[in-house]
């Protein structure tokens, strides 16, 4: 076998295709550093005035220039992770309709029309969320029995927008992402390990079941990619969520997230250390979003990796 | 028939009646939504909609001919920057995937296409508009072209590995270089999902507000030049809804339902050109 | 070779793109047949920019080569924009502060152009008449100290008004805005606990309430909320058909917010302008004076680096000052008063046009 160069060109080939196509490759890497380093460097005030306690304290004052980011970092990781709880079944539950439960004449409409739902901006989500979902919302906290009230996570007087209100729209805009890339995975499942499991007498779900085990990295991937657009959503979130920075385990209270408060208060930020303050938010959204693919990529070849730790052995068609 | 076998056929049908409900679950706020923004925009879509610049307010009639070009210049700026550094890199990680900057440029796309669209724009904002001190249809078709690129990379990538290695084996058996068998055998064989990707990317950029914000800016006049501010249906629709005006208010729910129409038109061709992607690629 | 079914689509596809590619570059590089005309970049305040998009089409019209292009970002962003030199001139509904004003690239004037009034709105069903609003009364449920619609203080100054028990809920601008920041200076100014805890800008940390985003974002939220209140400039209030109270003048009388009574608030400023026209005329002395009124001014450099920029500039600022200042009553502003406009066209003299 032939050496391979730092490029991965092996000997006896030419330099210069290797070396374009690396260099338009390297683009990429250096983008992503080179938007870590802008915000780096346009938060610096920010960062020399509060170091670490940017991230633990809770008060957001621009007349006082006194700033901490912890309210929108609560209210995005908890706004989010609901969203993604109430998207994800829903989510799996569509792509496995689609790849597998589905007649065949709906199944090219139904997926025109699940991609419709991503094609819908984000502010459309938002006026229809202020004008439809709001009410709902509130006819729903109105409607909500007074014992249950006392629980913390029901507490609060019905204003409509609020953490449930936002998280509920993210919710449907996840949908339409994680639907689709876990029904190309499920389709990309070998037909040979579903017939198997049918001849061996397995019910629909049994069968399903399977191909959700076989296929369980790239649906961990589809869930992590609807969870990345949750994150970073700003315009229908700020129009529903009430933009209060307090700290609430309720989901009836207003909150806020780091890309609203970015969004509502960039363009008047006229004193430098507020501005700084806010690209220093932008700097946590970008981290935290790093750690989150950082995570799912580990995950995904963790799991790989026992697929093919285990590999030699015979594993049974149908997992009944 | 045992009790075991029953029970798991009563469970087999709850799971298949909860994934069809999930289905019905999705298609009730979409429904909902296209009935909201069709029902209040389709009335107010008129021949000067496409052809007149934005009145003022309490003139009426007016249109959002400028926003529609400008935002066909961006997308077009944004397809120009994105689309050959992403097939290019693409055919990189595709050719050479077991190299380090490889694994780099992987994990990098992952991250850019997570980075929200807000922080892409203050980046363009600091790179683009501070230094040159104006705003530009430029620096927003860079904010849009960086949100394209790990979608382009990821498909080329993919679908350059899904080209049969035989393809790649003859060119090779038959004395091709290296690039001449990618840019002669290999590539125009994934050329239709490429294009495909590139589609899909163009629909999600053309409904992005946020960076063009800091970075198109916005102009009520009609404009082309690249160093200039530019109009952009989102940013209109965006600038219309949250005014007190009712005719504003029409103006952006026909703006929105175009956007949505041109992206559905986009997805559309690329539902179509994957399934004959598929046709051709089935064993 | 015949155009097969499988074909089609891809080729159509590349059609589709190719015509795109052409179409944009064609848009681009073919040059306009006419002169180019001169654009000028400008941003600020959103509360005047019914008037000033108004006025920059009217303009437009008498002079064709003349481009305005004004995108209402917020005051703030006026501020910001102008001082980084990425637009031509500002607007904002707060005066640029000295600390500003120091770090801008050179001096900056200020210019007002029209009146406004700030309102406040509030949704109570079944309650029909019109809510006379005390200044500290404001100030303690903008604070969260007054939480109930039936509190003593609201009842004192509406009598005979069936005021219901329930909860007041505070709805602010999540957004930094002039409106605020008018807002605030007023409540500063009546209320010295409101002064230092909150204080006067375009965002604050606000006590209590939620955040709606724009003027519309707030108007729609009192809308929607039973027992909301909140604050928006008056044309919004008109135009949303929201109801909206009067509020207690210096000088002890409830005024309710109209072109009128915004006029008369400059009124008493006028006398005592100062050189730079930055002044506040919140809560101003006189006659039927709406309390909570305010300027807001278009910021121009002094010696900006294009010239010709400049003397179109100064030439549109003698027009909005003049013939354009017929336009405001329409819309909801108040007109400026002569001497105002008179004091002005001896500061436009000073900018540097050639």
């Amino acid at each position: 076998m032939s050496t391979t160069g730092p490029l991965g060109r092996s000997s006896g080939e030419g330099r210069l295709f290797p070396l374009l196509t690396g260099a338009a490759a390297v683009l990429v890497p250096c983008l992503v550093a080179g938007i870590a380093l802008v915000l780096w460097r346009e938060s610096l005030l920010s960062i020399r005035e509060f170091g670490f306690a940017f991230w633990r304290t809770s008060i957001w004052d621009p007349v006082a220039g006194q700033f901490g980011a912890l309210p929108f970092i609560w209210g995005t990781l908890y706004s989010s992770l609901l969203a993604l709880l109430l998207s994800a079944p829903v989510a799996l539950g569509i792509a496995i309709f689609l790849s597998d439960l589905s007649p065949h004449a709906l199944r090219q409409p139904l997926i025109f029309l699940t991609e419709l739902l991503a094609a819908i901006p984000s502010i459309v989500y938002g006026l229809w969320g202020i004008f439809v979902l709001v009410p709902l919302v509130r006819r729903l906290e109105i409607a909500t029995p007074a014992w249950l009230k006392g629980v913390p996570l029901f507490e609060g007087p019905p204003l409509g927008v609020g953490l449930l209100a936002a998280s509920l729209v993210l919710a449907v805009m996840m949908v339409p992402f994680t639907a689709s890339v876990a029904r190309e995975i499920l389709k990309a499942v070998p037909s040979a390990q579903r017939e198997g499991a049918y001849a061996l007498g397995a019910t629909r779900w049994e069968a399903i079941r399977m191909a959700l085990f076989y296929g369980r990295t790239g649906i961990i991937g589809a869930v992590m990619l609807g969870l990345g657009r949750a994150l970073g959503e700003t315009m229908a979130v700020t129009m529903l969520i009430g933009n209060n920075p307090r700290i609430s385990l309720s989901l009836f209270a207003p909150q806020y997230t780091m890309a609203a408060v970015i969004a509502n208060e960039f363009t008047e930020a006229a004193d430098p250390l507020y501005l700084d303050a806010l690209v220093e938010i932008g700097l946590v959204l970008f981290l935290i979003t790093v750690a989150i693919n950082a995570l799912s990529r580990v995950l995904v070849w963790r799991v790989g990796r026992e697929r093919t730790v285990r590999a030699g052995r015979p594993v049974p068609a149908a997992a009944v | 028939m045992s009790w075991n076998r029953l029970r798991r056929k009563v469970v087999s049908g709850a799971v298949v009646a909860f994934c069809a409900a999930a289905v019905v679950l999705a298609l009730i706020p979409l429904g909902f939504i296209l009935f909201f923004v069709i029902g209040h925009g389709l009335p107010a879509l008129n021949a000067a909609f496409f052809t007149q610049m934005p009145k003022p307010v309490g003139e009426p009639g007016g249109g959002m001919a400028n926003a529609i070009a400008g935002t066909l210049i961006l997308i077009g700026l944004a397809a120009g920057i994105a689309v050959p550094i992403g097939i290019v890199s693409g055919i990189y990680v595709s050719e050479y995937r077991k190299t380090s900057l490889a694994s780099a440029v992987r994990f990098s796309a992952d991250i850019l296409n997570g980075v929200p669209s807000i922080v892409i724009g203050l980046f363009a904002y600091t790179t683009a508009v501070l230094p040159f001190q104006r705003f530009s249809a430029i620096a927003g078709g860079l904010a849009l072209g960086i949100m394209m690129i790990p979608l382009i990379v990821r498909m080329t990538e993919e679908l350059l590995n899904l080209v049969p290695p035989t393809l790649r084996d003859g060119a090779l058996a038959l004395g091709a270089t290296r690039a001449r068998a990618v840019f002669t055998v290999i590539l125009p064989a994934a050329l239709p999902g490429i294009l495909t990707g590139v589609l899909v990317a163009l629909a999600r950029i053309a409904g992005e507000t946020a960076p063009l914000l800091f970075t198109a800016f916005n102009n009520r006049f009609w404009s082309t030049r690249l160093d200039q501010p530019i109009a952009s249906l989102t940013v209109q629709v965006y600038t219309y809804a949250i005014s007190p005006y009712d005719d504003w208010h029409r103006q952006a729910w026909a703006g929105a339902t175009v956007l949505i129409g041109a992206i559905l038109t986009f997805s559309l061709l690329a539902r179509a050109m994957t399934r004959r992607l598929e046709r051709m690629h089935r064993p | 070779m015949p155009l097969t079914r499988g074909d089609i689509v891809p080729k159509l596809s590349r059609c589709l793109l190719i015509a795109l590619l052409l179409a944009a570059v064609a848009a681009v590089l073919v040059p306009p047949v006419w002169a180019d005309p001169v654009q000028i970049d400008g941003a600020g305040a959103t509360f005047p920019y019914p008037i000033y998009s108004k006025w920059f089409s009217e303009y437009n019209k008498l002079h064709p080569d003349v481009r305005i292009n004004y995108q209402s970002i917020g005051s703030g962003g006026g501020i910001r924009q102008l001082t980084a030199q990425t637009v031509f001139f500002g607007a904002s509904d707060g005066p640029m502060t000295n600390d500003q004003l120091q770090g801008a690239p050179g001096k900056v004037f200020h210019f007002p152009t029209v009146l406004g009034g700030v309102v406040p709105i509030y949704n109570l069903p079944g309650v029909d008449a019109e809510l006379k609003f005390a200044g500290t009364v404001l100030a303690d449920i903008f604070l969260g100290k007054i939480t109930k619609w039936s509190d003593q203080a609201i009842a004192k100054d509406n009598p005979g008004v069936n005021l219901p028990d329930s909860d007041i809920t505070v709805v602010h601008r999540a957004d930094g805005s002039g409106t605020s920041y008018i807002f605030c200076d007023y409540l500063a100014k009546v209320s010295p606990e409101y002064k230092s805890k909150v204080g006067v800008a375009t965002s604050v940390n606000w006590p209590a309430g939620i955040g709606g985003k724009g003027n519309e974002g707030v108007a729609g939220l009192v809308k929607q909320t039973p027992g909301a209140i909140g604050y928006v400039e008056l044309i919004y209030a008109l135009q949303n058909k929201i109801a909206f109270g009067s509020v207690k003048s210096f000088d002890g009388e409830f005024v309710r917010a109209s072109i009128d009574s915004v006029s008369a608030a400059a009124a008493s400023a006028t006398a005592k302008m100062p050189a730079d026209f930055r002044v506040s005329i919140t809560n101003a002395p006189g006659k039927n004076v709406y309390p909570i009124s305010s300027f807001t001014w278009i910021l121009l450099y002094e010696s900006p680096k294009d010239k010709h920029k400049s003397r179109l500039m100064v030439d549109f600022m003698k027009w909005a000052l003049t013939d354009g200042q017929k336009f405001a009553g329409d819309l909801g502003y108040a007109p400026l008063p002569q001497t105002v406009v008179s004091l002005e066209d001896a500061a436009l003299k000073k900018i540097k046009v050639e």
